[in-house]
């Protein structure tokens, strides 16, 4: 397990969890350290699932054999393709997020991520007049899991995929797809994301920052938090205040801002696990040019929702390669845990390991349900139960790491413990962000009242 | 694909929703109950029952069976737990016709398969001997003799035990009490000389009784499979009978969280609606999300039994676990979300509550299951 941080976006872990197609986007944010969202996407993502719990093979003859011929395709091209040196997990050093001031750890990197650029395989589900790779949902899920057979790299980093690109596909104009799409799958430029603010948490919608109209562009002025490694990233997407009167749903706009503009600033902020790659940003009468405003004027807050549905659609598309794998609890119990007659001991661990391990595959299934459900056009409530079901599940994992490791899972820096002991403390640190950012469980249990159980509003 | 109906199971499922909702809704539970009912179930139901296929959704159509698979089987299940049917459904048509199906040589299948099918013979898996399950400890024994076999034994929970025309016995050939070798499996008229019947009248008014047997005579040619081996296949009918219960407890679960959710909907205090309290939508907020984890679970091992059986013994572990949990949980909290209403008889919720805690029993309790899953995962 490598030690340092990894930057695996934040937006991802949104992307996954926040309760898609909800009427409140739960928090803003979508920020998440990126450990965090490494944790959840090692076991969450749907290759790395199958790899540890049981899921059904699939019915369908017709379709089974055709995905399966794309599968030796993908496995074909990936097998002559995918240089030697990119088939390991990515440190966070060595991952390319693009950008003007993306830098490739190797010439292999490169040559990987040209490779992937040519055939639209850094955003494998998009259009190929955009320059994506047009796959559908199953042929995205596979090249997914034939990359993670071989541990290839992701080949980009972005959050213009995982987030902004599809938003921008559904309600951006002509011109803005012209300008942004390709430049976002081409890895050209580096997105961060704005939505939450100092006082606007999971009340996303009483942010406060504001963008007044003067003509021939909007002034903005204001800061949002978390934006995660906005110190690295070059535009940024933003929800932004242009009605003060309105209800406060109606008076929000989505705003592309390019971060080179003059009165832009970025302050970065220390958590509890002594990483510190979130942001704060802050806009000092920021011009930005009306034809970055995407949708109608307004309107932002149906962008925003708009933007959760496209999210769960990404977790076909999910990274299943984190920078760096948590010990799985059992195998962490083989190690740490004494056996008597093939059971661990101590019966309360057990017990604990295994209520894990049957909510993980129980988590796993439903995972993998959302992807038939999608497949077959069918609706249920699934994708809205994952987030608060999976970040729960992980907050659990880490305490449970913690308990299997004993004192030894109680270092926080140097001599006298292992990497992964000194992972462990960390991680389980950063497990406490799980269940806040991209919308706390408590506001997920909110949206699970009101969009599935339909109960009353007070 | 697995985890998502096809056409013709969901067709399957309306058809046993809207069919079980007319004909043997909780209310004809409740009728069962007051009446002392001596049969425990309408005989008249459970014929309809079979003509529209049910008792054979799984059978192979050489035996007159549908050949629908097992996930078929779990969808009429999962309905008849949301209405608390009353029904030789789970003991003939799953354990009854799975131990006859997987364990019979041809001519037993012949004989008694299509009876089954057909829902001309109810059959009663005489299994536990203690008040919790434990499978292959078995202290009933069977006996070489002259003509045959002798069985002598105490069976208890043995569902339909009072009504089955016949009872499948789990007895010991050989082998210390606790031991998977040397068990066997027989087939025995209820009516068999030296069979002794106490009907058991249970929380959840359903059926089930207590049976002794005192030198019952078992020709050979009424044990199913091989004398002394019958650990394989009886393993695979409790799996079957796990997933179908769990599959069971699904639809209990959903019946009662729907009533209670639209309970919520109606009922004010405090001059609102008390769904509108964040209190109650968060634990009925919770209830969602394991319910949806549980489908899962649940359609996964049902589609286990058909396609990965070498994944039955985890997934069924894992669905009995699940659904227990679930069961439990739901069921307390409909009797505390309804209030003082909830606590009455008169409210249907009680009977949920009470089913639930039967069927957390049967088949293994969630320590139980916790256990083996844990030991099939090497810990």
């Amino acid at each position: 397990m490598a030690a340092a941080a990894g930057q695996v976006n934040v937006a991802r872990f949104a992307a996954l969890y926040r309760a898609a197609g909800s009427g409140q986007p739960a928090s803003g944010g979508a920020v998440l350290s990126a450990r965090v969202t490494a944790m959840v996407i090692a076991s969450l993502a749907p290759a790395a699932m199958l790899a540890h719990y049981v899921l059904p093979t699939t019915g369908d003859i017709a379709t089974v054999e055709q995905l399966e011929t794309f599968r030796t395709e993908v496995r074909q091209w990936l097998q002559d393709n995918c240089p030697e040196s990119q088939r390991s997990l990515a440190s966070p050093e060595e991952q390319y997020w693009g950008g003007r001031r993306g830098q490739f750890a190797s010439e292999d990197a490169r040559l990987w991520f040209e490779r992937m650029r040519e055939r639209g395989w850094t955003a494998p589900e998009w259009p190929q007049a955009y320059g994506g790779g047009g796959l559908d949902p199953q042929e995205a899920r596979i090249l997914k899991e034939e990359m993670k057979r071989i541990r290839a790299r992701t080949p980009l980093y972005s959050l213009g995929i995982w987030m902004l690109g599809p938003a921008l596909l559904e309600y951006g104009n002509e011109a803005q797809k012209q300008e942004h799409i390709r430049a976002i799958v081409n890895g050209e430029i580096r997105w961060c994301q704005g939505y939450s603010e100092p006082g606007s948490g999971s009340d996303l919608a009483s942010l406060q920052t504001r963008a007044e109209d003067m003509g021939d562009h909007y002034l903005v002025n204001g800061s949002k938090i978390w934006t995660t490694n906005a110190d690295k990233s070059d535009w940024i997407f933003c929800l932004v205040r242009t009605d003060p009167v309105a209800k406060k749903q109606e008076g929000i706009s989505f705003l592309l801002i390019d971060m080179a503009s003059p009165g832009v600033s970025v302050t970065p902020i220390e958590l509890i696990s002594g990483e510190s790659e979130f942001c704060q940003t802050f806009f000092d009468n920021v011009k930005v040019p009306k034809e970055n405003l995407v949708g109608e004027l307004n309107k932002g807050w149906s962008i925003a929702k708009a933007l959760l549905v496209h999210e769960r659609k990404l977790m076909s598309e999910m990274g299943s390669d984190s920078p760096r794998e948590q010990v799985p609890p059992t195998v962490a119990a083989r190690e740490y845990l004494a056996f008597r007659d093939g059971k661990i001991a101590d019966a309360q661990l057990r017990s604990d390991l295994v209520d894990y391990e049957m909510q993980m595959q129980a988590i796993a299934l439903t995972h993998f349900r959302t992807f038939e459900e999608r497949a077959a056009k069918v609706q249920s409530a699934a994708p809205l139960v994952m987030k608060y079901a999976g970040t729960e599940a992980e907050k659990i994992k880490s305490e449970l790491l913690l308990a299997i490791m004993g004192s030894r899972g109680l270092g926080w820096e140097g001599e006298g413990f292992s990497a992964s002991e000194l992972d462990t403390l960390r991680l389980w640190a950063m497990s406490k962000a799980m269940t806040i950012a991209g919308g706390t469980s408590e506001v997920q249990l909110n949206v699970i009242a009101k969009n599935v159980l339909q109960l009353p509003q007070s | 694909m697995a985890l998502v109906l096809n056409e013709e199971q969901r067709l399957l499922q309306d058809t046993a929703r809207d069919f079980l909702s007319r004909r043997a809704p909780v209310e004809a539970l409740r009728k069962l109950r007051d009446t002392r009912d001596d049969t425990g179930y309408d005989p008249a139901l459970w014929r309809d029952m079979c003509e529209l296929g049910w008792a054979s959704i799984t059978l192979p159509e050489a035996y007159g069976g549908l050949e629908f698979g097992f996930a078929g089987l779990g969808l009429v299940i999962e309905e008849s737990g949301r209405t608390l049917t009353a029904s030789p459904l789970f003991a003939s048509a799953v354990l009854g016709a799975s131990a006859i199906l997987l364990g019979g040589d041809e001519a037993q299948k012949e004989q008694w398969l299509p009876a089954i099918a057909a829902g001309e013979m109810t059959t009663a898996l005489a299994l536990e001997e203690g008040p919790h399950h434990r499978p292959h400890h078995i202290e009933t024994t069977l006996t070489p003799a002259a003509d045959g076999y002798t069985l002598n034994g105490s069976k208890c929970f043995v569902l339909d035990g009072h009504s089955a025309d016949q009872l499948l016995v789990v007895a010991r050939s050989r082998g210390e009490s606790d031991s998977r070798e040397g068990l066997s499996l027989v087939l025995v008229p209820r009516d068999a000389a030296g069979v002794t019947v106490q009907r058991t009248i249970m929380a959840d008014s359903r059926n089930a009784a207590n049976i002794r047997f005192e030198q019952v005579n078992v020709p050979a040619d009424a044990v199913i499979g091989e004398t002394g081996a019958a650990w394989p296949v009886l393993e695979q009918v409790l799996d079957r009978g796990r997933v179908a219960m769990a599959a069971e407890m699904l639809g209990l679960a959903k019946e009662s969280f729907e009533r209670t959710v639209a309970y919520l909907k109606e009922r004010k205090q405090f001059g609102a609606l008390i769904g509108s309290f964040q209190a109650l939508q968060h634990r009925a907020a919770q209830i969602q999300v394991e319910l949806e984890l549980c489908q899962s679970v649940v359609l996964q091992a049902l589609s286990a039994v058909d396609e990965q059986p070498e994944q039955l013994p985890l997934m069924a572990s894992l669905a009995k676990a699940k659904l227990n949990e679930l069961a439990k949980r739901v069921t307390n909290e409909a009797v505390q979300m309804h209030g003082g209403i909830g606590v009455t008889d008169e409210l249907e919720i009680g009977f949920f509550l009470k089913r639930a805690r039967a069927a957390m029993q049967i088949l293994g309790d969630t320590g139980f299951h916790k256990d083996r899953y844990a030991s099939l995962c090497g810990y």
